[in-house]
């Protein structure tokens, strides 16, 4: 008999489950109750939905909001300034919609008791930026997930869903999911007639430039681990983008925030000589870029670019002048709590290094890459658009309905549709809430039928790490250096190792080429064979080593897409130094992915980039 | 003092709080997967959590404390740096009593035909601009 922490499983039957209780689930949930009012909407989190997510720390930004109430954008606009950014290639459709409906939410966080900053001149919001209104936001994840909470049927929290189930009688219908209690060791088998996966994207993919006990200082959050790509890739959902990583320029170590710094206060960034390199560099970017590099504002990976040449030809370290323009007690108080609302990590770095911003400037530099879809780039599953305004090749029957029958997405999970953030999350599982209560009505016949054998061999693979550290244990004496397991933080290094050497990390500037990215998927092979070896000594571990699991299934769908794009669309990003060029005759498209869970095979097409708004 | 109450156990989004069996009080089990949220020391009812802020780039001296006060609707920080300047500062958290927000069933129930519409809850109302705008396509397919 295996070895347990506890032989207990739990069925739970509901008509919606939201995997992920962050702003997308958290939106999803009070959407779907709203329309779905005779239906059972049911969370399921690792963590605590109180402080669960990308938002889990605050936010001192809203980062979308159209404001079409004070004619200060309308939505054609925001679809202008995200396909600029992406250097052409997202879904407009889905865009569209998310900026149509993105003010009625802050709108409702504004009622729930978010405090919002008005402008005193023009008793509007107050701007950051064109699209940027700032909010005193410490306590932006519990307000917003007290309205989840208060809606949803049921929310488990500290339960990490592990794999979604299909129907057995149709394998591209969807089932439930099945995950375990990270507290008690039960084994949750979830029954749904409508998935949402609203879970996160992926840090520590890559190699962290921070090491040591400060590894957990990403700028994007170390718990998010991937799930809303893995979840749906092995259920052999069609993915998009997944190349397309994100790279963000912030203050050196500590990752905090530049937006207001730079758009509110207008800051200005200059090399070690005080030159202004963005004006410096930029006919060498022309030349790279071509026409891009007239799209106004500078895209994101552009600007990233841009520094990072500068950095190599010697002129760091880059700074970004502070100390120029704070300069009224309103400007520095706001700027601090900028970074206290939702970078505390900053505020040590600045007090621990004696750096009063206001006298003196900050070292800027690029994080390392991330896997997600929901700030300055467009990674995740492949999903139907609105029925007045999707394209007929984007239309499949349900708003962001994947390609797997009542499987839908959510925030990160949703390809195509970048620069949502906080506010765009929680709009996007709003529309797909109120989408996957009208599949569950269309379909009043349907119950999900469990796979029992599955669901049993499930249960043996969840449980494996245990097992595996109880019996290879008995090899050693003491420590975590065993002959037949390793644990899931080693296997992370491994992981963040050969993406980082390989696909593209910091230690090449980004830079990599067919026959490293081959090596990868070399590499990436053996690494999932070894998965099978993971040893977890208690729950937490097991934790850890699912997680692991997860973000090797999506670097794996990143070096595949990586190496299926034969250019270099997003410079500053990441680079292939074989196809150093933007190739708008071949690659103006989308790159689709599909793993086909029965065989195990990928395939590779592309779809059509197509316009809606002018 | 910690009482081990398990309150930042509960609360930590990376699940590396944990009551040490022996001791009876919490400790970070993983600062490596640490984020520095502060959700445990905002959480803690003792007020008992200190942090040491990132081996890796940080020189040590310094203190960020912070006192979060739902009830009062607000957040009190206290930075002091290396060289002992200290900066303080209160921002507000939240305008209305934590556990009033309407849950989304406790609003008018929708007519079933509306669900075909694109409208969502709170629409066109909470759009403030009348109705769900129309797509201005400029792009003829």
């Amino acid at each position: 008999m295996s070895i347990r922490v506890s032989g207990k499983t739990q069925l739970v039957d509901t008509d919606i489950l939201i995997i992920g209780g962050g702003f997308a689930g958290c939106g999803a949930a009070y959407e779907a109750k709203y329309w779905g009012r005779k239906l059972k909407v049911t969370v399921v989190e690792k963590a605590n939905i109180e402080r669960s997510g990308a938002v889990a720390h605050g936010l001192s930004a809203i980062n979308l909001y159209v404001g079409m109430r004070w004619n200060e954008n309308n939505p054609e606009d925001f679809v202008r300034y995200a396909r600029s950014d992406l250097v052409g290639l997202v879904r407009e459709d889905l865009l569209y919609d998310i900026a149509r409906h993105v003010d009625s939410t802050v709108h409702l966080f504004e009622e729930w008791g978010l405090p919002m900053i008005y402008d005193e001149k023009t008793g509007h919001y107050k701007r950051e930026g064109r699209w940027q209104i700032m909010i005193h936001g410490e306590s932006y994840k519990p307000i917003v997930a007290e309205a989840a909470r208060r809606s949803a049927d049921e929310v488990y929290n500290r339960v990490m869903v592990t794999h979604l189930l299909t129907d057995p009688a149709n394998r591209n219908r969807i089932a439930g999911a099945v995950g375990f209690s990270v507290r008690d060791g039960r084994f949750y088998v979830f029954r749904a007639k409508a998935v949402i996966v609203a879970a996160g994207g992926a840090s520590h993919i890559y190699r962290p430039r921070s090491i040591g006990e400060g590894a957990g200082r990403t700028w994007y959050p170390p718990w998010n681990n991937g799930s809303a790509y893995a979840l749906v890739i092995q259920t052999g959902a069609t993915m998009t983008q997944l190349e397309n990583k994100l790279v963000v320029t912030r203050f050196k170590d500590g990752y905090g925030p530049v937006g207001f710094y730079f758009l509110a206060l207008k800051a200005v960034a200059t090399n070690v000589y005080g030159e202004e390199y963005e004006k410096t560099k930029f006919e060498d970017l022309r030349k790279l870029v071509g026409k891009w590099a007239d799209a106004k504002p500078l895209p994101t990976c552009f600007r990233n670019h841009i520094m990072l040449q500068e950095i190599k030809e010697g002129r760091g370290p880059i700074y970004i002048h502070t100390e120029r323009v704070t300069s009224t007690p309103e400007a520095e108080e706001a700027a601090w709590e900028d970074f206290l609302d939702m970078t505390i990590g900053q505020v040590s770095m600045w007090a621990a290094n004696n750096i009063d911003p206001k006298e003196k400037p900050s070292e800027l530099m690029t994080s390392e890459p991330y896997v997600m879809g929901s700030h300055a780039v467009g990674a995740g599953a492949w999903v139907s658009g609105p029925a007045d305004v999707a394209p007929k090749e984007y239309f499949w029957g349900y708003n962001r309905m994947t390609t797997v029958e009542g499987l839908f997405g959510a925030g990160d999970t949703v390809g195509g549709s970048p620069h949502k953030f906080s506010s765009g999350s929680f709009t996007e599982g709003r529309l797909a809430g109120k989408a996957a209560v009208k599949y569950v009505l269309d379909h009043p016949d349907y119950t999900p039928a469990l796979d029992q054998k599955r669901v049993e061999e499930l249960r043996d693979i969840v449980f494996r790490p245990l097992d595996n550290y109880h019996v290879g244990k008995n090899m050693v004496v003491k420590g975590s250096v065993a002959p037949n397991y390793i644990f899931p933080n080693q296997g992370l290094n491994r992981l963040e190792k050969l993406m980082d050497e390989y696909a593209g990390g910091v230690s090449t500037f980004y830079v990599t080429n067919e026959f490293l990215l081959n090596r990868a998927l070399e590499l990436l092979g053996y690494l999932k064979q070894d998965l099978g070896s993971v040893a977890a000594e208690n729950l937490h571990h097991l934790q850890r080593a699912w997680e692991l699991s997860h973000r090797v299934t999506v670097a794996e769908a990143v070096v595949r897409h990586t190496l299926f794009r034969r250019e270099t669309r997003w410079p500053g990003y990441y680079y292939r130094a074989d196809y150093p060029k933007i190739d708008d005759d071949n690659w103006f498209v989308f790159t689709l992915s599909r793993y086909d869970p029965a065989s195990g095979d990928w395939q590779m097409e592309t779809k059509p980039v197509i316009r809606i708004v002018e | 003092m910690c009482d081990g109450c398990g309150k930042c156990v509960d609360i930590c989004p990376s699940d590396i709080m944990h009551i040490d069996p022996e001791m009876r009080r919490a400790y970070n089990i993983e600062p490596e997967m640490c984020w520095e949220c502060y959700s445990c020391v905002k959480y803690c009812p003792m007020h008992a959590i200190d942090v040491r802020s990132y081996a890796d780039f940080n020189p040590l001296g310094h203190t960020v404390g912070v006192l979060r006060e739902p009830d009062k609707g607000a957040i009190s920080w206290k930075v002091r740096f290396r060289d002992g300047k200290t900066k303080y500062f209160v921002f507000p958290v939240r305008t209305t009593a934590e556990g009033t927000i309407p849950p989304a069933h406790s609003l008018p129930e929708p007519e079933p035909a509306s669900l075909e519409s694109q409208l969502l809850s709170h629409e066109p109302d909470k759009l403030f601009v009348g109705s769900l705008p129309e797509l201005k396509r400029g792009v003829k397919r």
